[in-house]
């Protein structure tokens, strides 16, 4: 009897001390789980999850107070990647945030604009170039397509221009073939 | 549609052909089989591949797969065939049917059909038969007595009745479950099969089949089925073992060439670890993992409770293939 | 037997049917001058060079019409005198079948000649050679179109011992380089001779496949005991002409994917590239024109030389059209090569051959199994990695699985698809996977750029915040000041006024 409690007792300690030893050992500093959303988040920087930007959307989502799926421009493959790092299950994207669109980058029509400044102050990357009463350009390569200078602009000059793929930035597509084809009545599977 | 892109042309033997070339390496092996052992052979092969087919067929509609596409690619037969093959020749023929309907249905199917099954989907089958109806499962008839006293209406009888009817004179234990009994109950065996006809023993009739079975498995290697890392590395390595132990205490345990012969040994070595899906691809993890089965065999068959333990053996190395495969890539050209 | 004699063999590789003596049995026709030139601004790997011309300018042969964007890129010359027709964005030989910016140019006829001179590259020395020949407009001509300023040593800091010239021209159908040696030797042995000494090698080893004989023998006729020169022949493998298993047929010397030959002290040319070079530095002549293969399904399958911008259509009429007319042209070989959206485009730097499809190239093959793991795709491949993994990974995207297997190692060379008994699209994966990876990285470098000059912006606005809370709160503090002595001085005009009152009020009394 006291041999089993004292064997008890001395395993308790042995793994108290391992388990204090290593979380003094393996400390993990600071909270890396908010980089780690961050870096999956697509840095549109568009506030359509309902926080003012990605930043602020990752912290909402390591404290739990937002869920996974409230990213239109991250999409599905974004919703997944949190859904894997957070360990829960996927769910499809949150229509009330948005869709999830091609990717477009903004325009402005340069014979309209009235050089008002206000896209400039909603820009979340200071993507546009201009001054008061001069016209504004967008830098194209900064731009991430977040739509939130449509709205403050008084003559709508603003458009975005969906990405067209061209000879650069064009991909190879996924291999479709159809393993059906001897038995076209049943449906199509595709790998 | 992928016809689209390169490479615009190819030169590959379809999986068919090559489950057809596997069937063609099998033929000697079934002659000796059928040879020394009756019709019953035909029997066993010919129904395991019915049911086979049928299984497979059904499954097919029922998975809403390409039915013409999956049923001729001949994995199916293929692993029919050696079920068939590792099943004695007196066993009824609905041993054979639960066999292959395992086989087919729980190894192949539900992990996911052809390219998918974790484990040899033939041993699967042989295994669960080998648990549930051990008596039958390890009872052969005495080599070419069907050539003597039992004839091919016993034979038809034992095939649909069981070997109930079947007098002890023709049917035996095999050398390995002998001995394993002799061992067991601590009196010497002999092994002296040779009274009578020279063919009226299991040592020879084992040699034969062996060779025919290296015959089917040199085609093979020469067609480039196979490579010569997993059947090499397997008898090598069962020679060894046995040779370690056969030194050490030769009145306990059997010698290397009597293990290479018994069983089943050169069906492993060829045909049942080739088996591609459920084996390692890489040259070194090949070499591991017929180490691995050679290994597991012997202990099976010398320390184990079943006499036989190719079966076992292998779907123990096939849950390790993962990990071998994994363990063992091969250096990509000029990385370190 | 000495190393020169030795033949490291590769891991795998396949023995395709070659094809290839059906385009050799005519002489290099050269193609007369067309009356329209399309010019791709896009031929070669790197920076899309800068336009120098505009729309009516009247340009000679050999003018540099675009010019090259930094260093990686290549210029653009006119092939022959004329005017520019147009600059605008039409079809480019190109596996998108998707336009991109072309020059047109509409030939004069008199195919006049810019003041072109030979570079007397010993007296300039090597780095103002190099310069020059950044506005060559030479680039790779094996088909990489890698600009060959590159490899010729800007900024050189390794030194190259070994010249290889890649003779081998592996892939099945492709015979350009082949004709090109047969009939160019004598130029082909003095360019060598001239990259060799731009290299500063010791010593050049031309690769070439058993299968040329004829170029062979007309190679060694040049080739004497003493010179520093040799040919080495290689067995006929697919891929022993991809540059890193020729070095290893060679050399024995395994170079990975991450690695450049020149840190090996090894560098390698293309046969038509080396006569480029020649050219250019000899006679002052610019990448005009190539020579390039039209086989397969037609009626007179020849190579020819042609001018960049020259029309496809017009070779495949002058080879007799297809036999079986099914309108499919693959552009380069059959294992690497890829379908041409039209054949309404036009020759460029890159157009080693055009193949006619033959019916069995396009016709729909048997239908994909599943993988069964058979490992015949690890057997032949040339990079001795494992294809059923990568597989594996590249179709179910898990894209960071597949690069751990060493997806970008994989040189696409199709061994692993032409093997399959399965029948799997294997490469057409692995160029899946690769372009999504890449496409997928550039996203994170957006989204990094995009973050930081969020940060920064946030920053800003906090920053700007707070010199706007200070600014207030120091005028306040400066009008509430003002208004103090206002006060104060109004007190004591008060108290002034107040004063003068009982003054006034004692001096009345």
């Amino acid at each position: 009897m006291l041999t089993s409690i004292l064997i008890i007792l001395f395993l308790a300690v042995i793994i108290g001390l391992v388990l204090g030893f290593s979380s003094v050992q393996f400390k993990v500093k600071g909270d890396p789980i908010i980089e780690k959303i961050d870096s999956i988040l697509p840095q549109t920087q568009c506030g359509q999850c309902s926080y003012p930007g990605c930043k602020p959307y990752a912290t909402a989502i390591a404290k739990g107070e937002a869920d996974i799926n409230q990213c239109p421009p991250g999409g599905e493959a974004g919703v997944r990647a949190l859904a894997e790092l957070m360990g829960v299950e996927y769910k499809p994207l949150n229509e009330s945030h948005g869709i999830t669109k091609a990717k477009a980058v903004a325009f402005i029509d340069e014979d309209t604009c009235i050089g008002c400044t206000l896209c400039i102050q909603a820009c979340p990357v200071d993507a546009i170039l201009g001054a008061a009463k001069q016209m504004h350009t967008i830098i194209e390569k900064e731009c991430t397509g977040c739509e939130l200078c449509l709205p403050p602009c008084p003559v709508d000059c603003i458009t975005m221009p969906e990405i067209k793929e061209d000879t650069e930035n064009w991909k190879w597509k996924y291999p479709v073939y159809n393993i059906n084809k001897t038995d076209s009545n049943k449906p199509k599977v595709s790998h | 549609m992928f016809s689209q892109q390169s490479p615009f042309i190819q030169k590959a033997p379809s999986v068919t052909w090559v489950m057809m070339l596997v069937m063609a390496a099998l033929v000697p092996g079934i002659i000796a089989y059928i040879f020394l052992f009756g019709f019953g052979v035909l029997l066993n092969i010919t129904i395991a591949i019915i049911t086979a087919v049928i299984a497979e067929y059904f499954i097919l509609k029922i998975r809403n797969l390409p039915v013409k596409l999956f049923i001729t690619d001949g994995s199916a037969v293929v692993a029919a065939s050696l079920l068939a093959l590792s099943i004695p020749s007196i066993a009824p023929w609905w041993i054979i049917v639960i066999g292959t309907l395992f086989t087919i249905i729980v190894a192949k199917h539900m992990y996911g059909g052809l390219g998918s099954n974790l484990f040899n989907p033939a041993m699967v089958g042989y295994a669960v038969l080998l648990i549930s109806f051990p008596a039958i499962m390890t009872k052969w008839p005495l080599p070419i007595s069907h050539l003597l006293d039992f004839n091919i209406g016993q034979q038809m009888e034992t095939f649909f009745y069981g070997t109930k009817s079947l007098i002890d004179s023709v049917s035996s234990a095999t050398p390995l479950d002998y001995i394993k009994t002799q061992i067991f109950l601590n009196k010497p065996f002999e092994l002296n099969f040779t009274k009578g006809m020279p063919l009226n023993s299991y040592f020879n009739a084992s040699i034969i089949i062996s060779f025919c079975f290296l015959i089917g498995g040199i085609f093979m290697w020469i067609k480039k089925i196979i490579t010569w890392h997993l059947p090499v590395t397997f008898l090598l390595s069962l020679i060894l073992i046995s040779a370690v132990f056969w030194i050490i205490d030769p009145s306990r345990y059997l010698s290397p060439l009597t293990h290479l012969v018994s069983g089943g040994t050169l069906l492993c070595a060829f045909f049942i670890i080739t088996d591609p899906v459920s084996g390692p691809t890489t040259p070194k993890g090949k070499i591991f993992f017929a180490f691995g089965v050679a290994l597991l065999v012997y202990l099976i068959r010398v320390f184990g409770g079943y006499p036989e333990g190719i079966a076992f053996a292998v779907i123990l190395m096939n849950i390790c293939v993962p990990l071998i495969d994994s363990l063992t890539q091969p250096r990509v050209f000029g990385h370190e | 037997m000495n190393l020169i004699d030795k033949i490291f063999k590769f891991n795998g590789g396949i023995n395709a049917e070659t094809k290839k003596n059906i385009s050799t049995s005519m002489a290099v026709e050269k193609i007369e001058i067309p009356k329209k030139l399309i010019l791709p601004l896009r031929q070669h790997i790197g920076n899309m060079p800068k336009i120098k011309v505009s729309t009516g300018d009247y340009v000679l042969k050999g003018q540099l019409i675009a010019e090259a964007d930094g260093n990686v890129s290549a210029a653009i010359h006119a092939p022959t005198s004329g005017e520019i027709k147009s600059i605008e964005k039409l079809l480019i030989p190109h596996p998108s079948g998707l336009p991109d910016y072309c020059i047109v140019i509409a030939p004069d006829m008199k195919d006049q000649w810019i003041k072109k001179s030979s570079i007397d590259w010993k007296k300039i020395g090597l780095d103002q050679t190099i310069k020059l020949l950044l506005n060559s407009g030479i680039v790779g001509l094996g088909g990489a179109a890698f600009p060959s300023h590159l490899k010729l040593g800007l900024n050189r800091t390794n030194k190259i011992d070994t010249l290889i010239v890649n003779a081998a021209e592996c892939e099945p159908y492709i015979t350009c380089d082949d004709m090109l040696m047969r009939e160019k030797s004598e130029e082909l042995m003095k360019g060598i001779q001239l990259v060799q000494e731009l290299l500063g090698a010791k010593e050049t080893i031309i690769g070439i496949e058993d299968n040329k004989p004829e170029a062979l023998d007309k190679i060694n006729f040049y080739i004497n005991k003493k010179s520093s020169i040799t040919a080495k022949v290689v067995p006929t493998i697919y891929p022993s002409g991809d540059a890193k298993r020729l070095i290893y047929l060679i050399n024995g010397i395994k170079i990975p994917k991450q690695k450049r030959a020149a840190e090996y002290g090894i560098q390698m040319f293309n046969v038509a590239t080396i006569i480029a070079i020649y050219r250019f530095i000899n006679f002052g002549e610019p990448s005009l024109s190539r020579i390039v293969t039209i086989t397969g399904n037609l009626h007179k399958p020849r190579n020819y030389e042609v001018l960049f911008g020259t029309s496809l259509k017009d070779l495949i009429k002058k080879s007799g059209g297809q036999i079986n007319k099914n309108n499919t042209f693959i552009m380069g070989g059959p294992m690497m090569g890829f379908k041409l959206p039209s054949i309404d485009i036009s020759v460029t730097k890159t157009m080693n051959c055009v193949i006619s499809a033959e019916q069995d190239m396009i016709e729909e093959k048997n239908e994909p199994l599943p993988c069964i793991r058979c490992s015949k795709c690890a057997e032949a491949c040339p990079v001795e990695l494992q294809p059923q993994e990568l597989f594996w990974f590249s179709k179910s995207d898990q894209f960071e699985k597949a690069q751990n297997y060493n997806l970008f190692d994989c040189i696409e060379c199709g061994c692993c698809s032409y093997v399959c008994p399965s029948n799997i699209p294997l490469v057409q994966f692995y160029r899946y996977a690769k372009s999504e990876i890449i496409a997928d990285n550039i996203a994170k470098e957006e989204a990094g750029i995009a973050r930081d000059r969020n940060d920064f912006r946030i920053l800003r606005l906090e920053r700007e915040k707070k010199e706007r809370a200070e600014r207030n709160a120091k005028r306040k503090l400066e009008s509430s000041s003002n208004d103090k002595s206002k006060l104060i001085e109004e007190k004591r005009a008060e108290i002034a006024a107040a004063l003068g009152r009982i003054n006034k009020d004692e001096k009345i009394k």
